[in-house]
């Protein structure tokens, strides 16, 4: 063959590849989209502010830490075609099915009020107030999933999830020194050495890369979306791609305010928006804008994995192919986390800060459970035949779950007890 | 006799009567844990039970210096 026809069968192959990557890229890159939620973005803009590109290497880590997790369950869901809280009540029995399913129903509502959080905060920039924010985001939210089609779901929320890419643009409007950001970013080091405060934000980046929800939301979307083991390799692809986007997100930020606001007490995303606004109001925008979207995609992943894991255990219809009449529960399950969760940020004076803290708390009594039965079920071969775990899947999977749970429960007790830092 | 439907009325109580039974129809349902207890999952499991004691012992220490 000629270079031309040699280049055209190439590229035929390549287009091709592309619509079937194209059809079956969903769950992988919106829950690592996703995973940039209100608190992630907030945790970002922090680090940048404190740290300024001298965790940038750290955040490179956290590629194969999110990917080693969350194809797992790409796999996982593609074999048994089980949610993650059927998996663990049906291999696991009732105690602890009963207890990952309770405490992930309280940890996601719980993550739903920070995220309205976040989109209130990020709207009230632009003088919305928070009653209007969580009224619309409620019905858009809704009109989502209504429209009876899994897919259709997946593509809008895939639209949202692009938006979460407006901190690259926005890293370009700084002007940041390439060289300083290569040079002190990449060179693993601890800016100011290793102390208290270095270690909880080390954590607090670890905390927000992997959360209990993403685990049992990606697990149902696969089973949703009706992916087989043939489209594991697909899944893994798109799990990775996600993963590399989520951390590229992340350090874009982190370059944004590393440039802008280093140095600065900066307490979240919301008042690092309100600071840029002043000197550069197309930034301040951004970030804003950046900060709505990431509490929107984090909310309809969430109350999402929360209605699947209720209608996988009490044997309720559960699938966004589903019609409101063929799926009441469901549905009900999804409008009931939505408006409970926006009605606490309406109440005055509530303790949403307390909420924010309880939340990283209350993650890591779940996050090891769902870790450790995520490590055993891959393990099982007559769950997983020959998709189960290998040699190697095991010791990056293992190390990797170990190191979590060691860093997130840290994470935990010294936001329960700050004065262990000191 | 004290009946569910006596305590939160007829209508209420056949709604959580109902939401009972379903709870013990799923605890029969995995009774039994399908994975194969091996020493690595028995391990696993007990580490478990041990994490969640510390924590919620943790928790309380914390509500309880709280309330102090």
């Amino acid at each position: 063959m000629d270079f031309g026809s040699t280049f055209f069968y190439k590229y035929r192959r390549f287009v091709k590849a592309l619509k079937i990557y194209l059809l079956l890229a969903g769950p992988g890159l919106i829950v690592m989209l996703a995973d940039n939620d209100a608190g992630g973005i907030t945790t970002y803009t922090v680090t940048g502010a404190k740290f300024g590109y001298g965790l940038i290497w750290f955040l490179l880590l956290l590629l194969p830490v999110a990917y080693v997790v969350q194809e797992m369950t790409v796999r996982l869901g593609a074999v048994t075609k089980r949610g993650h809280a059927e998996a663990i009540f049906d291999a696991f029995g009732s105690f602890w099915g009963w207890f990952s399913f309770l405490d992930l129903a309280l940890v996601n509502w719980l993550t739903l009020i920070t995220e309205f959080i976040g989109m209130t905060a990020a709207l009230a920039i632009f003088h919305v107030p928070p009653i209007i924010t969580i009224i619309v985001v409620s019905i858009v939210m809704m009109l989502m999933v209504l429209q009876g089609r899994y897919w259709t779901w997946e593509k809008i929320a895939i639209l949202f999830a692009a938006l979460n890419l407006i901190y690259i643009p926005a890293a370009f409007l700084v002007h940041p020194s390439v060289s300083e950001v290569i040079s002190v970013g990449l060179i693993p080091h601890f800016p100011g050495g290793f102390n208290g405060t270095l270690f909880f934000f080390l954590m607090a980046n670890i905390g927000t890369t992997i959360a209990p929800w993403m685990i049992f939301f990606q697990q149902s979307a696969v089973v949703d979306k009706g992916m087989k083991e043939k489209d594991i390799p697909w899944g893994q692809m798109d799990t990775l791609i996600g993963s590399a986007f989520t951390v590229i997100v992340a350090i874009f930020l982190v370059v944004v305010t590393g440039t802008v606001l280093y140095g600065s007490e900066v307490e979240s995303a919301a008042q690092a928006a309100v600071i840029m606004m002043g000197t550069n109001p197309w930034l301040g925008t951004f970030i804003a804008i950046g900060l709505f979207d990431a509490g929107f995609l984090g909310a309809i992943c969430i109350s999402l994995a929360s209605s699947w894991a209720f209608g996988e255990v009490f044997g309720w219809a559960h699938s966004l192919n589903l019609k409101i009449r063929e799926a009441p529960w469901f549905y009900a399950c999804y409008l009931f986390a939505l408006i409970s969760a926006g009605m606490v940020v309406l109440i005055p004076n509530a303790p949403l800060v307390l909420i924010t803290l309880f939340v990283q708390v209350i993650a890591v009594t779940l996050l090891p459970a769902a870790l450790v039965f995520l490590i055993l079920l891959l393990n099982n071969e007559e769950i997983m035949g020959k998709y189960k775990n290998t040699a190697l899947q095991n010791i990056a999977g293992t190390t990797i779950v170990i190191a979590i749970i060691v860093l997130s429960t840290l994470y935990g007790i010294t936001t329960l007890f700050p004065e262990l830092l000191v | 006799m004290i009946t569910i439907e006596g305590i939160f009325g007829t209508r209420m109580g056949r709604v959580i009567g109902g939401w009972l039974n379903k709870i013990t129809e799923i605890n029969r349902k995995y009774a039994t844990p399908r994975i194969r207890m091996s020493r690595s999952v028995k391990i696993a499991l007990l580490f478990l039970r041990l994490y969640l004691v510390l924590l919620i012992v943790l928790l309380g220490y914390k509500f309880w210096t709280l309330i102090k």
